[in-house]
C-alpha cells in the first residue's frame, strides 16, 4: 500500500494525461514500455488485493534509473498483478528476460541428481559457493503492498515450517525486532544479518514500511543453509560454503527448499508458481528461478583481459564485486553468477555456471602462464 | 478537463463556508461525505489486533495516543478521498524517534483527514501544542502588521530576520496523499496567482523539472533551493513521490519573498531579508499572504483554513499559523550562560543552529525562533519573539559590561 496511491479511486476523476507520469529522463523497463495509451487502459484496473497500476510503477517513477544499468522499474504487490497488469509486465518481461514470449512455459527442475560435475572447482581459485532463490507463499500480497497482520502471517507460518527441519538442517529462527546484540554481532561476522533496505529501488516501492517488524533470520545450526524472512521477498533461500564444491552447496538447496515447500503444503499454503512464469516473485527479474548461483573466484589477469567481458556474455554468467550487486571487485576477486533467471530450469542455470566457472578458472590459469586463451574461446550460449 | 476540477472545487468550497460558519456542522457536513464516497478499503483479511503496529520501542506523539482501541476504531475508517489511518500514521511506525526529541508520528492526506481521524488527531495536538484542545477552543488569524512595535533590532546583533508558513489549497489532496494529477492542479494555480504580484512582490517560477544549470546554481548559491527530501520523517510519508514532477521555486526579483511549490506543503511562504527589520519581514510577509489569498479566490479558490485549527497543513506540529518566525542573532556570551535555555523556555522561544533543525550553533550565532504554532495569533506570536530577540539582546549587552541577569518569569499561554 504505497503512500496514498492504493485504494484512491478519486484519482479516476482526473483524465488520463493529467495522471500520466513524465517519464522523459526515464532509463529503466517500465518507462520504456509505458505509453500514455497503455496508461489509459491500465489505470483503473486493480487486483483483488486493490493493488493498482500506480502502485506497480510507482518505483519505477521515484527512480529514474541509470544511463548504463537498467532497472526494471516495477514491482508485483500480489500473484494477481502479473495477469492484471499483463499488457505492462508481459513486455517488461519479454524484454528483461531475453524474448521471453507471453506463450512460453517455464522448466522447473530442482533435482541436484541431474547437476554434471559441479564438486571439483579448484578452490585455490574459488573461494566460495553460493546459491539463492526466493519463494513467495501464495494466498499473502507481497512485500510492498502487505499489510502488518499479513506480513506477521508469512513470518508465523515461516518459523513453524522451518522449526520442523532436522538433521544438518535442524536451525534457529532470529526475529529482527527481538534479536540481542551477541546475537546480531554474531549474524553480522558470519555475513547473514541483513539491515533495512536502502536502496530508493525498494524503499520507493513500500517494502521498508514497519521496520523491523516479521522481518528474521533463521539458518541452520552448521550456517550453510539460511532464509532471509520479509525482506525483499516473503523468503529468500540461500545455500553456501567456503570453497568450490557447488554440487555440495546446489544438493542441500535442492534438499532443503523441497522439503520446506512440502512443510508449507502441509499447512496448506502453496508456494506461488505457474507454468508460464515459474515462481512468482516481488521483482518480474526473479521470476522462473529467482535463482542466483554464484562463486567468488580471484580472476586477477582474466578481469584484465580485453576478451573478459566477451567470455561473460558467451558464457551467459554477469560480474559483480563480492560485496554483490553494485559493488566493485576487490584484490581480483570477482562474485561471477548466471545472468539468466527465467526460461531457463535450476539446474541448467547452475551447470551454466559450474561449467562456465571451470573455464574461467583454466583460462585464468592460461594467463598466468603467459599462454593465450583464444583455442578455448567458448561459443554463445 | 477544467470542468472536473470546478466540479470538485464547488463541493469543497462549500465546506469552506460551512467551516466559516461553524465547526460542528462542517464537522457534520464531513462525516456525511465518509460514508457517500468511495475509498474503503477493500481488503481486511486480519481484525485490528492482527494489524495494530507493534509501537513499544517507539517514541512520538501517535505512539503515545494511538491505543489499540483507538486503532480499531479507525482502521477501517477512510477520508472520501480514500486515506486511511495506516496510510497517516506509517511515518510513525517507520520513524521510532529519538529519546530527547518527541517527533508527530503522523500526517494528514487531506483536509478530511483531521476530522475522520479525530480520535487520534486531537489528543496528538493537544500533547504537541501545549493543551490546545480543538473541540472546546478556537485559533485566531491575525496578519496586521501594523501592530508589530519595537520590530527592528540592533543590528550588531541579529544578522537575518526571517518568517515562513505554509499554505494549503482547499479541494486538492496534501503531498503524502496527492495524485500527479492534482500535485499538478496544485503548482498551475499557485504559480497562476504568483504570475500576477506586482511592484515589490513581482517575481519568477522556476520549476524543478525544468531548471537550467545556471539558475540552479543561482538558486543554490542564494540559499533558496530546496532538494527531495532525504529525512525518512518526509519520505515514509510518502512526500517524495513523483520528484520532481510539479516542484518548485517562485522568488521576487528582489529575492526577499519565496515560496516552495509542492514540498512538504501545497506551499511553504518565507519572507527574509538581511538585518533585523523584523517588523518589514512581517509586513511584507502578511501583505504577499493576502495579495497571493486574494488572486487565488478570483480564480475560484481558497486556502484550507478552519476556525478549530486555523490554517491547516500536511504535518499537525504547523497548524494555526503554521508560522515560525525568526532570526540569526549573535549572542557569544550567552551562548555560554547556563540560564540560556531556562531564559528561552520563559519566553516561548527556541534556538536552533543556524542550518536549520537538527544543526549546531557556530560562533555564538543561533537561529532563535518562535515555539508556539497553534492557539496564538501570527502577530501574537511575532511580537514574542520580538519581545523576547530584545530581551536576549539586553542580556547579552549587560554581559558585555559585567553586569548580572534576569531569568524573566515565563510567559503566560492561551488558557
Amino acid at each position: 500500500m504505497p503512500f496514498g496511491n492504493t485504494h484512491n479511486e478519486m484519482k479516476m476523476k482526473y483524465a488520463s494525461e493529467q495522471e500520466y507520469p513524465d517519464l522523459t529522463k526515464h532509463n529503466n523497463h517500465m518507462a520504456k514500455i509505458l505509453t500514455p495509451a497503455m496508461y489509459e487502459r491500465l489505470r483503473s484496473k486493480q487486483t483483488p488485493s486493490g493493488f493498482t497500476l500506480d502502485d506497480v510503477i510507482q518505483t519505477g517513477i521515484d527512480n529514474p534509473g541509470h544511463p548504463f544499468i537498467m532497472t526494471v522499474g516495477c514491482v508485483a504487490g500480489d500473484e494477481e498483478t502479473y495477469e492484471v497488469f499483463k499488457e505492462l509486465l508481459d513486455p517488461v518481461i519479454e524484454d528483461r528476460h531475453g524474448g521471453y514470449k507471453p506463450s512460453d512455459k517455464h522448466k522447473t527442475d530442482i533435482n541436484a541428481a541431474n547437476l554434471k560435475g559441479g564438486d571439483d572447482l579448484d578452490p585455490n581459485y574459488v573461494l566460495s559457493s553460493r546459491v539463492r532463490t526466493g519463494r513467495s507463499v501464495r494466498g499473502f500480497c507481497l512485500p510492498p503492498h502487505c499489510s502488518r497482520g499479513e506480513r506477521r502471517a508469512v513470518e508465523t507460518l515461516s518459523i513453524e515450517a522451518l522449526a520442523s527441519l532436522s538433521g544438518d538442517l535442524n536451525g534457529k529462527y532470529y526475529a529482527l525486532k527481538n534479536m540481542t546484540d551477541a546475537e546480531q554481532q554474531q549474524l553480522i561476522d558470519d555475513h547473514f544479518l541483513f539491515d533495512k533496505p536502502v536502496s530508493p529501488l525498494l524503499l520507493a516501492s513500500g517494502m521498508g514500511r514497519d521496520w523491523p517488524d516479521a522481518r528474521g533470520i533463521w539458518h541452520n545450526d552448521n550456517k550453510t543453509f539460511l532464509v532471509w524472512v520479509n525482506e525483499e521477498d516473503h523468503l529468500r533461500v540461500i545455500s553456501m560454503q567456503k570453497g568450490g564444491n557447488m554440487k555440495e552447496v546446489f544438493n542441500r538447496f535442492c534438499t532443503g527448499l523441497t522439503k520446506i515447500e512440502t512443510l508449507f503444503k502441509e499447512r496448506n499454503h502453496a508456494f506461488m508458481w505457474n507454468e508460464h512464469l515459474g515462481y512468482v516473485l516481488t521483482c518480474p527479474s526473479n521470476l522462473g528461478t529467482g535463482l542466483r548461483a554464484g562463486v567468488h573466484v580471484k580472476l586477477p589477469n582474466m578481469s584484465k583481459n580485453a576478451k573478459f567481458e566477451d567470455v561473460l556474455k558467451k558464457l551467459r554468467l554477469q560480474k559483480r564485486g563480492t560485496g554483490g550487486v553494485d559493488t566493485a571487485a576487490v584484490g581480483g576477486v570477482f562474485d561471477i553468477s548466471n545472468a539468466d533467471r527465467l526460461g531457463f530450469s535450476e539446474v541448467e542455470l547452475v551447470q551454466m555456471v559450474v561449467d562456465g566457472v571451470k573455464l574461467l578458472v583454466d583460462m585464468e590459469k592460461r594467463l598466468e602462464k603467459g599462454q593465450s586463451i583464444d583455442e578455448i574461446m567458448p561459443a554463445q550460449k | 478537463m477544467a470542468s472536473s476540477f470546478s466540479r470538485i472545487l464547488s463541493s469543497k468550497q462549500r465546506i469552506g463556508i460551512l467551516s466559516l460558519v461553524g465547526g460542528s456542522v462542517t464537522a457534520g457536513y464531513l462525516l456525511q461525505r465518509e460514508h457517500v464516497s468511495a475509498g474503503l478499503p477493500v481488503r481486511r483479511s486480519y481484525p485490528a489486533s492482527a494489524e495494530y503496529p507493534d509501537l513499544r520501542k517507539h517514541n512520538n506523539c501517535m505512539a503515545s495516543h494511538l491505543t489499540p482501541a483507538i486503532y480499531a476504531k479507525l482502521c477501517d475508517k477512510a477520508t472520501p478521498n480514500g486515506y486511511t489511518l495506516d496510510m497517516a500514521i506509517q511515518t510513525g511506525v517507520d520513524n521510532p524517534g529519538h529519546p530527547f526529541i518527541k517527533t508527530v508520528g503522523m500526517v494528514a492526506g487531506d483536509e478530511e483527514s483531521y476530522e475522520v481521524f479525530s480520535d487520534l488527531l486531537d489528543p496528538v495536538i493537544r500533547e504537541r501544542h501545549n493543551g490546545y484542545d480543538p473541540h472546546t477552543m478556537k485559533h485566531p488569524t491575525d496578519l496586521d502588521a501594523s501592530k508589530i512595535h519595537s520590530g527592528n533590532f540592533d543590528s550588531r546583533y541579529v544578522l537575518s530576520s526571517r518568517v515562513r508558513t505554509g499554505r494549503s489549497i482547499r479541494g486538492l489532496s496534501l503531498p503524502p496523499a496527492c495524485t500527479r494529477a492534482e500535485r499538478r492542479e496544485v503548482e498551475r494555480v499557485v504559480v497562476d496567482a504568483l504570475a500576477g504580484l506586482k511592484d515589490d512582490l513581482a517575481g519568477k517560477y522556476y520549476s524543478l523539472t525544468q531548471m537550467t544549470d545556471s539558475d540552479q546554481q543561482q538558486l543554490i548559491d542564494d540559499h533558496f533551493l530546496f532538494d527531495k527530501p532525504v529525512s525518512p520523517l518526509l519520505t515514509c510519508a510518502g512526500m517524495a513521490r513523483d520528484w520532481p514532477d510539479a516542484r518548485g521555486i517562485w522568488h521576487n526579483n528582489e529575492k526577499t519573498f519565496l515560496v516552495w511549490v509542492n514540498e512538504e506543503d501545497h506551499t511553504r511562504v518565507i519572507s527574509m531579508e538581511k538585518g533585523g527589520n523584523m517588523k518589514r519581514v512581517f509586513e511584507r510577509f502578511c501583505k504577499g499572504l493576502k495579495e497571493v489569498e486574494r488572486l487565488i479566490q478570483e480564480r475560484g479558490w481558497e486556502f484550507m483554513w478552519n476556525e478549530k485549527l486555523g490554517y491547516v497543513l500536511t504535518c499537525p506540529s504547523n497548524l494555526g499559523t503554521g508560522l515560525r518566525a525568526g532570526v540569526h542573532v549573535k549572542l557569544p556570551l550567552m551562548s555560554k550562560d547556563p540560564r540560556l535555555n531556562k531564559i528561552l523556555d520563559n519566553l516561548r522561544l527556541q534556538k536552533r543552529g543556524t542550518g536549520g533543525v537538527d544543526t549546531a550553533a557556530v560562533g555564538g550565532v543561533f537561529d532563535i525562533s518562535n515555539l508556539d504554532r497553534l492557539g496564538l495569533s501570527e502577530v501574537h506570536l511575532v511580537q514574542t519573539v520580538v519581545d523576547g530577540v530584545n530581551y536576549l539582546i539586553e542580556c547579552e549587552k549587560r554581559l558585555e559590561k559585567g553586569q548580572d541577569i534576569k531569568v524573566p518569569p515565563p510567559l503566560k499561554q492561551f488558557k
